[in-house]
């Protein structure tokens, strides 16, 4: 009775999930009359629109990550370190991006950042992009942020810091040299999420009006019929392939850990 | 402690010192997510002149803003209470249902990923599934001769937006729910039966008030999930369907409400909403985190 009910929960799920998936990818391969082939991928691959907007978003997930691990790994160890009481703030801080919609944080940048303010960032598409990436930055800050801390929780900090500082390190040596390597797996964890989110973003890039890959599949929804189901399993793959990667990472810190 | 021989060295600037650390972090933040927010905020009180008022959050109180709000909550309510349903059906299933131990982690691995697989592509996928030439939809007219369509169904409505949303609703459900789950001791389940309790009564009056902060906690997480997303939605219903983040993405885009000021209201309402819901569920964390230690 019990068994009944559980596998009719779980079967439930897999339809419910599966459905979709086989739905879009199905729906994706029958471009052509009567036939199942490739042709709605050759025509996304193919089209210039594609790349640049992918190739944009890939260079804006990149800064994204390395600003953000600049920005993060630092603070999270400094108030690891020195300023302990500081982090349930900090913690919530950070989760506020959770909070706060997306589309309402980029609105205030809009009109914060417009070209008669003091920071006039809108004004040229390089300022742009910078406050695109800082947008993502602040995007990311939640999983980002939890993920360093988790990592830096697992070292002593403290003993890693006099240790090091005994031995003449300066703050930029103990941090590149010896706290970034021991909290690698959490920052490449991090990164990858980062970069699952990023490559996708709609709302920002479209209201500050960047050319990125989210905004193109949208255009693209809006015009055609077979090439979005195209897209979507490109970008499920793309998402899969991220979250497959910080498995993969943190397996290999379980196998491996004395060495680190 | 290291900040002892610091302190012995330099006492009068330890504290400054100190405080610089962490100057890089609080100037992001306050730049790219308090201010801007705050931005907002004011702005939703001023007139375009810059003195107070309090005509922009009661031009909120027309019957096509309230309207889009109230679908807005109807979709993130009914799809928070499916997916806590469903969630916690599964992740149930998996870790009391006697199914074998091998599923539990790729049902896991799974939600992590479909918990992230939203926005633009989740709608296309929904549309290739559930829309007017959808593999489900075909299916069901051709093989058993269900018309969807005939049935009221549209992917392009309040159902649809919220079957789509399930999607990411259910996996962070199983996600936050499961350890939950973990933390029940066999011990409670086993008083309870040497007491004469059947498995009904345990559930009722054992398991389910201890689970409760944490299902209603996870409930308004879901709840402010749904409330902000916009790329989904945009994706799936074009401007058809009024909700309060389509609204505001138009508002933005070119004032479609004639009022600048007025679309600041929105986002503050939306800002109030999603605060309110998160504010539940931190409070409610913290009343169950006392039982699940």
């Amino acid at each position: 009775m019990k068994k009944i009910w559980a596998w009719g929960a779980l079967l439930f799920g897999i339809l419910y999930f599966t459905l979709p998936l086989v739905g879009m990818t199905n729906f994706s391969l029958k471009m052509r009359r009567g036939e199942y082939s490739f042709d709605a991928y050759a025509k996304v691959f193919g089209d210039p629109r594609f790349q640049e907007t992918f190739t944009y978003s890939v260079t804006q997930a990149l800064f994204t990550i390395v600003f953000g691990v600049l920005l993060v790994v630092p603070t999270a160890y400094w108030i690891r370190l020195k300023l302990p009481g500081l982090r349930p703030y900090v913690e919530f801080v950070t989760l506020l991006p959770l909070v706060i919609p997306a589309i309402v944080i980029v609105f205030g940048y809009i009109r914060l950042y417009n070209t008669s303010s003091w920071l006039p960032l809108t004004g040229s598409a390089f300022g742009t992009n910078i406050l695109l990436m800082f947008g993502y930055a602040t995007l990311a800050l939640p999983y980002m942020y939890r993920a360093v801390d988790t990592g830096l929780r697992t070292i002593d900090v403290a003993t890693l810091t006099e240790a090091a500082q005994s031995l003449g390190a300066g703050w930029a040596t103990i941090l590149a040299r010896i706290i970034l390597p021991n909290v690698l797996v959490a920052v490449l964890s991090g990164a990858f999420l980062t970069f699952a989110i990023v490559i996708g973003e709609f709302t920002m890039a479209a209201l500050l009006n960047r050319p990125a890959f989210g905004p193109y599949m949208q255009l693209l929804g809006a015009n055609r019929a077979y090439e979005p189901a195209a897209l979507a399993v490109i970008a499920f793959g793309i998402t899969w392939g991220c979250l497959g990667l910080i498995q993969l990472v943190s397996r290999f810190q379980k196998s491996a850990p004395p060495k680190a | 402690m290291s900040s002892a021989h610091i302190s012995a060295r330099s006492p009068a600037r330890r504290l400054p010192l100190h405080w610089l650390g962490i100057l890089p972090f609080a100037a992001f933040v306050a730049l790219f997510l308090i201010l801007p927010t705050v931005k907002i905020v004011v702005g939703a009180f001023q007139t375009p002149d810059g003195s107070f008022t309090l005509d922009n959050i009661r031009g909120l109180f027309t019957p096509s803003i309230l309207a889009a709000y109230w679908i807005s909550i109807k979709i993130s309510i009914a799809s928070a209470l499916l997916g806590c349903l469903a969630g916690f059906a599964i992740s149930a299933a998996v870790v009391f249902g006697g199914l074998p131990k091998g599923i539990r982690g790729p049902l896991l691995t799974f939600s992590g990923v479909a918990s992230n697989f939203a926005g633009v592509p989740l709608a296309f996928a929904f549309l290739a599934t559930l829309g007017p030439v959808g593999i489900v939809s075909v299916f069901l007219r051709s093989e058993l001769g269900i018309d969807l369509r005939v049935l009221g169904f549209n992917i392009l409505s309040f159902w649809g937006l919220t079957v789509t949303y399930l999607f990411f609703q259910i996996p962070l459900m199983i996600l936050i729910i499961t350890p939950a789950l973990d933390g029940l001791k066999r011990e409670w389940r086993e008083a309870a039966s040497i007491l004469g309790a059947t498995g009904f009564q345990y559930w009722r009056m054992v398991a389910f008030p201890i689970l409760l902060p944490s299902i209603l906690g996870t409930l308004a997480l879901l709840f402010a999930n749904a409330f902000g997303a916009v790329a989904t939605a945009i994706a799936l219903t074009g401007s058809s369907l009024s909700i309060v983040p389509i609204l505001l993405f138009a508002q933005i885009r070119g004032d479609v409400l004639g009022n600048p000021h007025l679309g600041y209201a929105l986002a503050f309402g939306m800002i109030v909403v999603t605060g309110v819901a998160n504010a539940i569920y931190i409070w409610l964390r913290a009343r169950s985190e006392r039982w699940l230690k």
